[in-house]
């Protein structure tokens, strides 16, 4: 027995999740400052840090928008990057069937990176595990990081407005995907998703609408899934 | 920039709060334990690394605030921000290093 199985699923959740407000408070902070310099009021931020709760949707939906991207490309491209929450949900679902279906859409609404990468190891851990409390520990490893994300919002956005120009904050937001982008590329799969992205993107800028974002990614997406296909088929081959 | 209107600001904050909890409820409330085919979750996987990059490329090329103009201390800042993260795999670490290196090359160049 080690002495973590003694805590609750919950409590063992929270001490799992906890290291990830170290993550979550420079960007719930930078996320507040941004928004703040593209003009949103503190309202405006927050309501979309408590409803989105995912930082790279968010930045890019705002800062598409701050380029004058019509809204409607601006909301399915920030979409479009949040299709994984659909894939992290697709996974955890089998793992909350049983719950009450009330604790299952609260649940939903707090799938992030951070739970799902917390609860995909645990759940392997211990297979002993009902589905409630599977869902209770998923609860608890973003019981920390999404209240900081949103508190450091609000900070941000208040600080946001005393900082002036000169600092250069119109580089954030790039630099800042830049940062999450290197250690997403594992694969050669993931760097030919992403060049080939990167090259259509410059490409396509003359498209109307920023159109060619949209295009730019779908493409980037195929690359991705062929490139993988054919290095599977590739590996077996082999065997 | 061009001041973002109150309009299209509260389309996109409503349309990813609803559309975002959409995509993450459909499958724990309504689908259940039905499994995504493989072709699908396939293309899922690169949804980040496909469109993040493409949002991205553009900002880093042709920044807004020297008019679309190139600018040295912005694209060097963004090749060490990009290389940080690929050797260390280190969101905050990389995130510091760009910026060090912009502040640097502003100041430098500037």
């Amino acid at each position: 027995m080690t002495p973590k199985n003694t805590l609750s699923p919950y409590l063992q959740g929270m001490a799992d999740g906890a290291p990830f407000v170290l993550v979550v408070v420079p960007f719930g902070l930078l996320f507040g400052v941004v928004s703040s310099e593209l003009g949103l009021h503190v309202l405006e931020a927050i309501t979309l840090s408590l409803m989105v709760l995912a930082g790279a949707a968010q930045f890019t939906g705002v800062q598409l928008l701050a380029e004058g991207t019509p809204a409607l490309i601006a909301l399915i491209a920030a979409l479009a990057v949040n299709l994984r929450m659909a894939m992290y949900a697709a996974a955890l679902a089998p793992h909350w069937q049983g719950a009450p279906l009330r604790e299952r859409a609260f649940a939903a609404w707090l799938v992030v990176d951070q739970g799902y990468a917390c609860a995909m190891l645990a759940y392997e851990k211990n297979p002993d595990w009902s589905s409630r409390q599977k869902l209770r520990y998923y609860v608890g490893t973003v019981s920390l990081i999404c209240p900081f994300w949103c508190a450091f919002t609000v900070i941000g956005a208040v600080l946001g407005t005393a900082i002036p120009p000169e600092y250069a904050l119109d580089f954030a937001v790039p630099i800042t995907f830049l940062a999450m982008i290197g250690p997403m590329l594992r694969t050669g799969a993931h760097m030919a998703a992403a060049l080939v992205a990167v090259f259509a993107s410059l490409l396509l800028a003359w498209m109307p609408y920023s159109l060619g974002l949209l295009v730019a990614g779908a493409l980037g997406m195929i690359t991705g899934a062929q490139v993988e296909l054919i290095t599977r088929r590739r590996g077996e081959g082999r065997s | 920039m061009t001041p973002i209107s109150t309009f299209d600001l509260w389309v996109v904050i409503l349309g990813l709060g609803i559309g975002s909890y959409a995509l993450r409820f459909v499958f724990i409330g309504l689908i259940g334990d039905r499994q995504l085919p493989e072709w699908v979750l396939r293309h899922l996987r690169y949804t980040g690394v496909a469109v993040i990059p493409a949002l991205i490329a553009p900002l880093v090329v042709w920044p807004a605030a020297t008019d679309g103009q190139m600018d040295a201390p912005r694209f060097i800042a963004a090749l060490v921000t990009l290389s940080v993260g690929l050797a260390f795999r280190n969101v905050i670490a990389s995130v510091l290093a760009g910026g060090a290196t912009l502040y640097l090359f502003l100041h430098l160049l500037g």
